[in-house]
C-alpha cells in the first residue's frame, strides 16, 4: 500500500522495518521528526538524549551490545557528535550503526550553512543520500546492511527539502532481529594506541573496498536521455535538475556520497558532451571529479550558498529565465517573532529596560535579537551564551561585569550550556546566567527534556531541578521569576548582575503554545482610553498593532497574557 | 497532467494541515504527490510558505518557483500580494481577506500596503477574495481558517468531494471534526 509520508517519517519507517531497536537523538531541525516517528513504534527504543555526543555513544553502545542502532542529528549537531564518530569509524560496529544527519542550506532555522560531508571524508565513513521519501526508507535499510557488511557507521546526509517534503512510499514488514552476541575484543573496541594504530589500516582498508562498492551499487544510478548534457547530482538537486531537463539531459543521480565513484564517473563523462556537477554548498563531487582528471562544470556556473532551485538550473543551463509578474509595490518581510504569550517576551522587555549586553543561545530566544527588542548581543552555538560571557567578562573586567548576562533556554542549558556554568563557579567570574525554563525545547516543536520530567514517548521520569543544578555546581545566588512579572523580573536581574559573585537567575513559565497551558480571554483596547504613546508596540508582540492612531489587539493572536497591559500608564488595556 | 499549488500564510495559522488535506486528496485520486513543509525557526509567526504538487506523470522537485503556481492559496492579505510572482499565467489567486501586522509595520519601520485586492487585480491576477476568518467563526472557531480556505479551493481542484471529506477524517482530530466539516462547507460556498 502506498502512503504519502514526510522523508523524516520514511527514514523512521525504514529504521522500524530493517529492526532497529534503539534511537538516541537530540532534536534540530530538519532531522527531528525522525526520532519522533521512530519513537511512534512500540518495538523500537526512542529517547531525547542532553545532546548529540551523549546520543552518538548511546547509538554506539547499542551497536556493541548488539542491536541495531540510529542517531539523527541537524549538520550543527554533528559538530558536537564529531568525537565518538571520528573514533567509532575506527572500531566499526556489532550490530548496524546508523547516523543520520540533516543539512539546512538557506539556513531555515539554523546559524550556518555547513556542509556535512566533509564530516563523511573527514572522518572515513560512508555517506548514503536519499533523493525522496521513498529513498529514505529504502536507503536506511541498505545502509544497515552497508554497515554490517563493512563494519562501519553508516552515514546518511538529508537535508531540508527531502526531511520536509512528503512522497509516497511503498511499506514492508519490520524484520525482527535477534540479540547479536557481544564478546569482548579489546583490539576492536578499545581505541587506545596499541589497538587504534592497527585499526587505521583496517579503517583504510575498508575505504578502499568500499570505493569499488561505489561503482557498481545501485545506490548509483545513470538515467539516460540526451546525451549533449550530462549532470552529476545527487538528493534535492537531482530533482531540481530532473524536473527542468527532463530527458533534454543524461544524469548520473549518486546515492552513495562518500566513497564517490572513479570508474562510473569516468564512463558517464566519456558519453556526454558537456558535463555538469549540480551541487548545493561545498564543491565535494566536483573536487573528486577533478581530482581524477574528469572535467566538470561546477561552481564556476553554481553558487556557493543557499539551495538551489528549478528556476537557477534553467538559467544556468537554458538561459531561460521564468515569465511571472509581481507586486507593484515594496512587501514589507515578515520575519519570524516570538509567539503572542511566549514568555521570553517579558524577560527580554526586562533585558532591554536595563541596557544589558546579552549573550545569546540557540531557540526561540534568540529572536529576542529582533527589533523592536534588539536585546542580544551574541549567538554563535549551542551553550555559547555562558562560556562566551564568562569569556567577555574576562576581557572587560569592570567594564562588563554587573552590565552583562548569558540567556540560556533549559533544553540547551542542560545540551552544554552546564559546562561553561561550571566554568564560571569554577574559575569565578562575576557572571550572571538567566535560563529562560519554558519547561520544554521549544523551537524544535515541543520535545521533552531531562527538566520537563517526561520521557520522548511520554513516560513520566526523574526530573532535573535546574536550581539543585546550579547550587551543586558551586552558584550560591540562584533565584526564580515568572518573566509575566514585568516589574519583579526588572528588579530581580538588576539586583543579581549588581550582586559581586556569580548569580543565576531562572526565567520560569511554560512556552504559550503548550497544550497544558490555559490561555485567558483576549485583552482589548479601550480607544477613548488609549493615547496612542505607542508603549506596548515596545514588546513586539504580534497581536498588537496600531491603527489610526490608537493600539488594536487582533483577538485571534492574543492570548491574555497581560504584559502589554502592565505597560500602559492610561489602563487602556482590559478584558 | 501536473499541478502546482502553494498554501501561504503566518506561522500559526495551520497551513500544514491545509496542505496534508490536499496531499492526502491528491495521494487518493492515484497521482504521485509531494508536498514541501516548514517547520522550525521559520515557522515562528513568519511568512510560511507550503507546496503541493501533484500529476499522473512523476514529480520530482518537491518546490514550486516563480511563474510556476496553477493556484495559490493564501491565508493572509499580506501574503498573497508576496507569493503573487510564483502564480502562472492564467493561474488562480485565493486569498483570505483576514490582515496581520508583519513586525516591521508594528515598529513603524514599514507600511502595510493599502488596496491590495485591487492592486492584485490590476497586476492581471485572477484574484478570489474572501473573508474565511468570519466564515471559521461561524463555523464555530477562527482556528478553521484554514478548512475554510481548503473549501473555497476544492472548487478549483477538480477533485471529488467524498474524496475531501476522507482526507478531513483523516486528518482532523476528531473532536474538531464537526467544527471542520462546517468550516469546509461554508468555504465551498463562499
Amino acid at each position: 500500500m502506498k502512503q504519502l509520508m514526510l522523508g523524516n517519517e520514511a527514514v523512521a519507517r525504514g529504521l522500524y522495518e530493517a529492526g532497529v531497536a534503539v534511537v538516541s537523538s537530540y532534536p534540530g531541525t530538519p532531522s527531528t521528526e525522525i526520532t519522533e516517528y521512530a519513537a511512534k513504534y512500540p518495538e523500537v527504543y526512542a529517547e531525547w538524549a542532553p545532546n548529540e555526543k551523549v546520543a552518538v555513544e548511546v547509538a554506539i553502545g547499542a551497536s556493541i551490545g548488539g542491536r541495531r542502532s540510529f542517531s539523527a542529528m541537524k549538520h550543527v549537531g554533528m559538530n558536537v557528535a564529531a568525537d565518538p564518530l571520528f573514533t567509532a569509524s575506527y572500531t566499526g560496529v556489532n550490530a548496524g550503526l546508523v547516523i543520520a544527519v540533516a543539512d539546512d542550506p538557506s539556513m531555515h532555522s539554523s546559524q550556518n550553512e555547513q556542509d556535512s560531508r566533509h564530516y563523511a571524508i573527514a572522518s572515513k565513513l560512508p555517506m548514503v543520500e536519499p533523493a525522496d521519501s521513498k529513498e529514505c526508507l529504502e536507503y536506511v535499510k541498505l545502509a544497515y546492511l552497508l554497515s554490517e557488511q563493512y563494519d562501519t557507521p553508516v552515514l546518511f546526509r538529508t537535508s531540508t527539502r527531502i526531511a520536509h517534503s512528503q512522497s509516497l512510499v511503498e511499506l514492508s514488514d519490520r524484520e525482527e532481529l535477534p540479540l547479536k552476541a557481544y564478546e569482548k575484543n579489546p583490539a576492536k573496541y578499545v581505541m587506545m594506541p596499541a589497538y587504534a594504530k592497527p585499526k587505521h589500516n583496517v579503517v583504510e582498508k575498508r575505504m578502499e573496498d568500499l570505493a569499488a562498492y561505489a561503482e557498481t551499487t545501485p545506490l548509483n544510478q545513470i538515467f539516460w536521455g540526451d546525451k549533449k548534457i550530462g549532470i552529476i547530482a545527487a538528493g534535492t538537486t537531482y530533482q531540481y535538475a530532473r524536473e527542468v531537463m527532463g530527458d533534454k539531459a543524461s544524469y548520473l543521480k549518486l546515492g552513495l556520497i562518500n566513497p564517490l565513484p572513479v570508474k562510473l564517473i569516468a564512463d558517464f563523462a566519456k558519453e556526454v558532451e558537456t558535463l555538469y556537477v549540480i551541487e548545493e554548498l561545498d564543491d565535494i563531487i566536483e573536487t573528486h571529479c577533478k581530482k581524477h582528471g574528469i572535467s566538470v562544470i561546477g561552481k564556476e556556473l553554481f553558487p556557493w550558498i543557499g539551495e538551489f532551485s528549478q528556476r537557477l538550473i534553467s538559467e544556468k543551463l537554458l538561459g531561460k529565465t521564468p515569465e511571472y509578474v509581481d507586486f507593484p509595490e515594496t512587501i514589507p518581510a515578515r520575519p519570524p517573532v516570538m509567539c503572542a504569550g511566549c514568555p521570553h517576551r517579558g524577560l527580554f522587555y526586562a533585558l532591554k529596560k536595563l541596557g544589558l549586553t546579552v549573550f545569546g543561545d540557540i531557540g526561540c530566544y534568540t529572536l529576542g535579537a529582533s527589533a523592536p527588542l534588539s536585546a542580544m548581543d551574541t549567538t554563535v552555538c549551542m551553550g555559547a551564551s555562558i562560556s562566551g560571557l564568562h569569556g567577555f567578562n574576562l576581557a572587560r573586567k569592570e567594564e562588563s561585569e554587573g552590565k552583562s548576562v548569558a540567556v540560556i533556554g533549559d533544553s540547551t542549558f542542560v545540551h552544554s550550556g552546564v559546562t561553561g556554568l561550571m566554568n564560571i563557579a569554577y574559575n569565578g567570574t562575576n557572571s550572571t546566567v538567566i535560563v529562560l525554563d519554558n519547561s520544554i525545547t521549544g523551537m524544535t516543536g515541543h520535545q521533552q527534556n531531562p527538566t520537563t520530567g517526561y520521557t520522548l514517548k511520554g513516560d513520566p521520569t526523574a526530573k532535573i531541578s535546574i536550581e539543585k543544578l546550579c547550587e551543586a555546581i558551586g552558584i550560591r545566588r540562584v533565584r526564580i521569576v515568572d518573566p509575566y512579572e514585568l516589574k519583579n523580573t526588572i528588579e530581580a536581574i538588576k539586583e543579581e548582575v549588581a550582586a559581586d559573585e556569580p548569580s543565576v537567575v531562572i526565567s520560569r513559565r511554560p512556552c504559550a503554545l503548550l497544550k497544558y497551558v490555559k490561555h485567558k480571554a483576549p485583552l482589548k483596547v479601550d480607544p477613548e482610553k488609549c493615547k496612542g504613546c505607542k508603549s506596548c508596540l515596545g514588546i513586539g508582540c504580534p497581536a498588537i498593532s496600531f491603527e489610526n492612531k490608537k493600539a488594536v489587539i487582533d483577538h485571534t493572536q492574543c492570548v491574555g497574557c497581560g504584559i502589554c497591559s502592565e505597560l500602559c500608564a492610561f489602563s487602556a488595556i482590559t478584558e | 497532467m501536473k499541478k502546482s499549488v502553494m498554501i501561504v500564510g503566518v506561522g500559526g495559522q495551520g497551513t500544514l494541515l491545509a496542505s496534508r488535506l490536499l496531499g492526502g486528496v491528491a495521494m487518493d485520486a492515484g497521482y504521485d504527490v509531494k508536498v514541501s513543509e516548514v517547520h522550525g525557526m521559520s515557522q515562528r509567526g513568519g511568512s510560511v510558505v507550503t507546496y503541493v504538487k501533484f500529476g499522473d506523470e512523476p514529480v520530482y522537485s518537491p518546490v514550486i518557483n516563480e511563474g510556476e503556481a496553477d493556484v495559490i492559496i493564501s491565508f493572509e492579505l499580506l501574503e498573497g500580494a508576496r507569493w503573487l510572482s510564483y502564480l502562472k499565467k492564467g493561474g488562480k489567486l485565493l486569498v483570505n481577506s483576514q490582515k496581520m501586522a508583519p513586525m516591521p509595520v508594528i515598529t513603524g519601520t514599514a507600511v502595510y500596503p493599502e488596496g491590495i485586492e485591487e492592486k492584485l487585480a490590476a497586476a492581471g491576477a485572477d484574484v478570489t477574495v474572501i473573508d474565511a476568518l468570519s466564515l471559521a467563526e461561524e463555523a464555530g472557531s477562527s482556528k478553521a481558517t484554514n478548512v475554510v480556505l481548503m473549501g473555497l479551493a476544492s472548487k478549483f481542484m477538480g477533485f471529488s468531494e467524498e474524496s475531501w471529506q476522507k482526507a478531513i477524517d483523516t486528518y482532523v482530530p476528531a473532536k474538531f471534526l464537526d467544527m471542520n466539516k462546517k468550516a469546509f462547507a461554508l468555504g465551498q460556498k463562499a
